[in-house]
């Protein structure tokens, strides 16, 4: 199939970007979308033009690198997957396919497509973790008996991958179900539990300090979610973080 | 507690908490709203008690102006604040793709009823405040269904009253529902607390709709 691709170009952090329109031709419906810009990145540098940056590693939706807001979705038309795992099959021949970078003040644009999101890494490293002694004697956690149902909720949880399209996808730029998924994985288990307040008024702190938006309860960070975390750790948050605002 | 009052889930929780405190002051003014279309003598009754009650017009009337202001003001804080927080915008954008108009259009749907206000004050509330605490005039308790009567011989007034409440069904359906989430009620009953909540978004506006029309309709 051959398409028109709209795509962000900005030189660099602080330079103005701006749509650019390429065409490419020969685009298979087995190819994935990242493998469709990486025939066009192919064209360009043939051109002798520079290819086009986006972030991508694993390309099997488990690393959540990949991200691209694609025709205004995140993470492109379908659904419970990452732009790595998007094929073009998706399309039609002719197409146009709007390709613009997670758009968020907190998500600076650092070149083309990829966007810094170091911002979910801060909002981690201020609270989502438990402290441990590792110095040999740790107890083995399947040692703690845990309620089947909050095991699957904790696991649920932790199969958030970080990719942002939360974020992207919410009109507010809201990180709440990022950091809801990160608070629920800890406050949900035994092993979490002795650190939760702190836990969930650090991690919240941190996300307003990143800048994100409020979050409005419209659901379309759950819809766009390329791993279905549910609503539901939003929720958990919000009681988690009323009940350590009264007790702390 | 000072986070609290600052953070990101506090303004949530708080504009949830004002929202559902106007949801039952709603279900209040329709019950006494909906008797003036059977009996003019209940509706004199009821707001004859709401109008002169000490309690209704220094206590529970300055909290419910608080509470409207409040979530306006709160409303538009919070707008303001998500749009700082993505400062460039998407060349295209498919928000229909994931999430409902109502629950993205809050703001419209929010003005247009913060207008309504604006008319209702000062159709009802402006002249009540004026007969009775700028005027000090007599009171009858008889007045009542006559001035609500006479208010609705406009049909313009009518139309926008119908359409306020129209634009009220839009925000209730997506503010009612999504309250319950805000104070982190999220479970087995979420779901029939949401179908509650829709219901109460089109049942209280179209009541108050059928109250406009049938006090234009019904003129002496």
């Amino acid at each position: 199939m051959n398409l028109t691709l709209k795509i962000w170009r900005q030189k660099d952090a602080s330079s103005k970007g701006a749509i650019v329109d390429y065409q490419v031709k020969g685009i298979e419906g087995d190819m994935s979308f990242l493998e469709m810009l990486d025939v066009l990145n192919e064209q360009l540098i043939t051109k002798g033009e520079e290819p086009v940056v986006f972030d991508h590693d694993c390309r099997e939706g488990i690393c959540g690198s990949c991200s691209l807001q694609i025709n205004g979705e995140p993470h492109g038309p379908d659904r419970l997957v990452t732009t790595c795992q998007l094929h073009m099959r998706k399309f039609n021949d002719g197409d146009t396919i709007y390709i613009e970078p997670f758009r968020a003040k907190a998500f600076p644009v650092v070149k083309d497509l990829m966007v810094d999101r170091s911002a979910f890494d801060r909002i981690q490293h201020a609270g989502g973790y438990i402290s441990v002694n590792t110095s040999g004697n740790t107890i083995d956690a399947n040692a703690i008996p845990v309620n089947k149902d909050n095991a699957d909720d904790a696991f649920a949880a932790a199969t958030c991958i970080g990719c942002g399209a939360c974020v992207a996808a919410c009109k507010n730029a809201s990180a709440m179900l990022f950091t809801s998924a990160k608070v629920s994985q800890f406050a949900l288990l035994p092993q979490g539990q002795v650190e939760a307040t702190d836990r969930v008024l650090a991690m919240v702190n941190q996300m307003d300090e990143e800048g994100f938006g409020n979050c409005t309860n419209t659901g379309a960070c759950e819809i766009e979610c390329p791993k279905g975390i549910s609503l539901e750790n939003i929720a958990r948050m919000n009681r988690e973080y009323l009940k350590a605002s009264i007790k702390g | 507690m000072s986070g609290l009052i600052k953070s990101s889930i506090a303004r949530k929780v708080a504009m949830a908490l004002s929202g559902l405190f106007l949801v039952f002051f709603l279900l209040q003014h329709f019950t006494i709203n909906f008797t003036s279309i059977f009996s003019a003598d209940i509706f004199n009754e009821l707001s004859h008690f709401m109008g002169t009650n000490p309690v209704v017009q220094f206590v529970l009337q300055p909290v419910l102006i608080f509470g409207v202001i409040f979530h306006f003001v709160m409303g538009f804080v919070l707008e303001l604040k998500n749009n700082k927080a993505r400062a460039v915008k998407y060349a295209k954008y498919n928000g229909g793709a994931n999430a409902s108009w109502m629950s993205r259009n809050m703001i419209y749907s929010g003005l247009v009823v913060l207008a309504f206000l604006g008319l209702h004050f000062y159709d009802f509330w402006v002249p009540e405040m004026v007969h009775k605490y700028i005027e000090f005039a007599p009171e009858d308790p008889t007045r009542y269904y006559p001035e609500l009567l006479h208010k609705f011989e406009s049909p313009v007034r009518t139309g926008l009253y119908v359409l306020s409440f129209v634009f009220l069904t839009l925000h209730l359906w997506h503010g009612f529902a999504s309250s319950f989430q805000s104070v982190g009620f999220n479970n087995k009953y979420s779901a029939a607390a949401s179908k509650f909540a829709k219901a109460f978004s089109i049942v209280i506006p179209l009541g108050f709709i059928v109250v406009a029309i049938a006090l234009h309709f019904n003129q002496h």
